[in-house]
């Protein structure tokens, strides 16, 4: 196996299963580390897809803002230590059924779909074609959206 | 990167996406609910990326919509943060089943 798919699998799992603990878990502390840890993995996949500035937003303005805004507010409104109510029971059966549905419906689509890619192979873009493109008011650029 | 199928990363973006709505479905709390739709956009900004990275690798339309989404949602947290927090003082709880009269 190359290197390259170990470390996409393993980030992979990094991700998948701290959003699993992170919804698991009752104490709303520790879910907010692990959005954290799932976040962090999530950079990760955009560092080995090799969109480097991205990646660097993510970890800023997640990892660095909203996380911390988050932590922040649990602090203000939350006993620490406290443990949320347990959902009831048929409304936690409402949920895993609608989405196990979803899942399998998504996963049938996925693998009965053919991907047809332009065949181009290119990197991640520049942080200066960024620039030049977010200022750009003709094809493929993108001044409207950002105004 | 490009030894890895582009259904691995969807699968992985469709199970966290999936994770997020049960968490947002099952709790009533009103900072869990964010922190959930957080990760919602953040795999759909997983789900972009890999779309450009694999399908269009010569248009960056893919990357500019993530940098979008990064930008409104931090902007969407600082506002739904501002008005929990104005709730609390209000009501004492952040349960979405407390707050439920229009005009106080």
């Amino acid at each position: 196996m190359h290197t390259g798919q170990i470390m996409f699998y393993l980030l992979s799992a990094l991700v998948l299963v701290s959003g699993l603990l992170s919804v698991i878990s009752r104490k709303i502390f520790r879910s907010a580390i692990f959005l954290l840890f799932s976040l962090t993995g999530i950079a990760g996949i955009y560092f080995q897809m090799q969109y480097e500035f991205l990646a660097a937003v993510q970890i800023i303005v997640y990892v660095g803002g909203i996380v911390v805004l988050i932590i922040f507010s649990i602090f203000l409104t939350q006993q620490t230590g406290s443990v949320l109510p347990a959902a009831a029971f048929n409304r936690k059966l409402f949920a895993v059924l609608a989405s196990a549905l979803g899942f399998g419906f998504m996963i049938f689509q996925l693998n009965n779909h053919v991907f047809t890619s332009s065949g181009k192979n290119s990197p991640g873009p520049e942080v200066a074609e960024i620039g030049r493109q977010m200022l750009n008011v003709n094809e493929s650029g993108y001044a409207l959206p950002l105004k | 990167m490009n030894h890895i199928p582009l259904s691995h990363i969807l699968c992985v973006s469709t199970r966290l996406i999936l994770y997020r709505y049960l968490w947002f479905l099952t709790r009533r709390n009103l900072i869990t609910i964010l922190m959930s739709v957080e990760l919602i956009l953040n795999s759909v900004n997983l789900n972009f990326i890999a779309f450009n990275k694999y399908l269009y690798p010569d248009k960056p339309d893919g990357f500019f919509f993530s940098v979008f989404i990064i930008a409104i949602a931090a902007a969407e947290a600082a506002v739904a943060i501002a008005i929990i927090i104005h709730l609390y003082r209000h009501y004492r709880s952040i349960d979405v089943e407390d707050a439920d009269t229009m005009r106080f």
